[in-house]
């Protein structure tokens, strides 16, 4: 797989942060998984020279934006995944896709627990185990976003 | 584990630096821009630029709800129409009278308290602002309004909508600001409870219909169905406006506290649209001196020689009207006090003359009967009661 340039990964990214923050029913929004985390950890993993720690970090400021009480918490836990996708990103790409939701899974909790610390680091801490639901969701929905991101990079590329 | 990340020939990463360097690097920003943001509120100005670059995306993003709004707004019936119409005229008709009878209200508070002390301030300017999206998870009750600093909309600024009390606006940005609601569990409204003037804070509780009252003793005087008003503490609202309903209050005798609930009464999620108020003090304009006020005739006769204008003048300076009628109570208090005294001492005088000895315990039974004065009375005359024994 040739690596496809920036601007589609730019691309990707915007569109999966619009489906991040678009606004959804409450018991929907608890399932929604983090478009912009699974599409960042996807280039990172399959991408490691565009889709790099920079992009986590960016795209977790564009989280903090939406939807952070803290500048600077989603792109630090971001950041963290990124290079953790990146420094493993062979061993990643070539284990099948059950096994690569359950490491998305691993990564996605590693993310939210990020946040969650600091959370309550920062003086509002949300204990509910709702907000642990979207690694779930994620890990589940990790091969169709997998899928389709290797379409699009695999069809025009 | 390095040789993971950089394999040979690889020139993104060989421009930066090893991954884990990078990653250290994105991470110490991340952290330093966290500290600034939280402790220091330095970044305003960055959080106005990026809020201002976020707000097309936000505006894009809920457009389709707000295009379903429209379309379903201009197919109205025209049946609809005008009963709403209807409606709206009757409740406006309704405000204008309301609204005649708190200038009266207003002017008479102004004078019984020799306006002097400053009412509560009252609503200057209004702006109504759309609703743009609506953010109700449990973690954040936040909504996105299309008034931004254009408009003159400040941070901390009260929202209201016609029921009550929303919130107030967390960060502005250009054209957008972002209220966080008094639902958010962040989010904390300094109340008054109306029927008792019981000060409390009323504290999001993470969902949409309900607020808690975490501060209040088990034996406060609440009950279900009181109302919360602001209180006018914290500066940021200002007093009087209501906020909420107490709808449960849960006493547990091993609790030092009360568990109270409270439902807000202004509906996020039915508006489209809020109110931001601009507040400024309010200061009374004294009413004409000449001739009598219509309003202070109906009220209680006892009450009107204090509000007539001329008093406070001749009054000294410093204290205002409050002063007085607490100054003309002790004086009614002290004369009740001397007439009462000869004439319990008279009559008990009689019955202690013939039994000088047991006379603590049995003028108890005569006074209720001899006289009127209150039971404070009976330590008072017995000192007397030697004394006036002596003479005899």
């Amino acid at each position: 797989m040739s690596a496809p340039g920036g601007g589609r990964i730019l691309l990707t990214a915007f569109v999966a942060l619009v489906l991040t923050v678009l606004p959804l029913p409450p018991w929907l929004d608890v399932l929604r998984p983090v478009f912009l985390v699974l599409a960042v950890l996807y280039w990172s993993v399959n991408a490691p020279r565009t889709g790099d720690i920079a992009l986590g970090f960016f795209a977790g400021l564009a989280l903090d934006v939406f939807q952070g009480p803290v500048l600077g918490q989603h792109a630090l836990a971001l950041a963290l995944v990124t290079y953790i996708a990146v420094r493993e990103h062979q061993r990643i790409r070539s284990k099948p896709a059950f096994q690569q939701a359950l490491i998305v899974f691993a990564a996605l909790a590693v993310y939210e627990f990020v946040l969650f610390a600091i959370d309550g680091w920062s003086g509002h801490p949300v204990t509910s185990p709702l907000r642990w639901v979207h690694t779930v969701t994620g890990a589940l929905l990790w091969p169709p976003v997998a899928a389709i991101l290797a379409y699009g990079s695999r069809g025009r590329a | 584990m390095a040789a993971f990340g950089t394999p040979a020939g690889r020139p993104w990463q060989g421009r930066g630096g090893s991954a884990g360097l990078r990653f250290t690097l994105y991470a110490a920003v991340a952290v330093v821009v966290m500290y600034l943001d939280q402790r220091q509120h330095y970044l305003e100005q960055l959080r106005y630029v990026l809020q201002a670059a976020a707000y097309p995306i936000q505006l894009a993003v809920n457009s389709p709800p707000a295009a379903w709004h429209w379309i379903s707004g201009s197919f109205e019936s025209r049946e609809r129409l005008q009963a709403e119409n209807a409606r709206l005229r009757a409740a406006q008709r309704d405000l204008e009278l309301r609204s005649m009878r708190y200038e009266a209200l207003a002017r008479e508070n102004g004078e019984l308290r020799g306006l002097r002390a400053a009412l509560p301030p009252v609503a200057d300017r209004w702006l109504a602002a759309e609703i743009v999206s609506v953010q109700l998870s449990s973690l954040r009750h936040r909504l996105l309004i299309n008034r931004g600093a254009v408009n003159g909309v400040f941070k901390a600024q009260a929202v209201l909508d016609d029921r009550g009390l929303i919130g107030q606006t967390a960060h502005v940005g250009p054209w957008s600001a972002e209220v966080i609601l008094i639902t958010d569990p962040e989010h904390a409204v300094p109340v008054r409870i109306e029927r008792t003037g019981l000060r409390t804070i009323a504290v999001g509780a993470g969902d949409a219909t309900s607020l808690g009252l975490p501060y209040l003793p088990s034996n406060a005087d609440i009950k279900s169905g009181d109302l919360l008003v602001t209180s006018g503490l914290g500066g940021v609202f200002p007093e009087g406006y209501p906020v909420a309903r107490v709808t449960a209050v849960h006493r547990d005798a091993v609790q030092p506290l009360a568990q109270v609930r409270a439902e807000p009464l202004a509906h996020v999620d039915t508006d489209s649209e809020v109110m931001l108020v601009w507040f400024r003090a309010d200061r009374p304009t004294p009413p004409p001196t000449g001739k009598p006020l219509g309003e202070l005739k109906s009220g209680i006769p006892s009450l009107q020689p204090q509000a007539v204008p001329p008093r406070p003048q001749s009054a000294a300076p410093g204290p205002p009207a409050a002063p007085q009628p607490a100054r003309a109570r002790p004086p009614a208090a002290v004369p009740r006090k001397q007439p009462a005294e000869p004439q319990a001492t008279e009559p008990a005088g009689a019955p202690r003359a013939a039994e000088p000895k047991a006379a603590t315990p049995q003028p108890a039974p005569p006074e209720p009967a001899t006289s009127e004065p209150p039971k404070q009375e009976p330590p008072t005359p017995q000192p007397d009661a030697p004394p006036a024994k002596e003479q005899q």
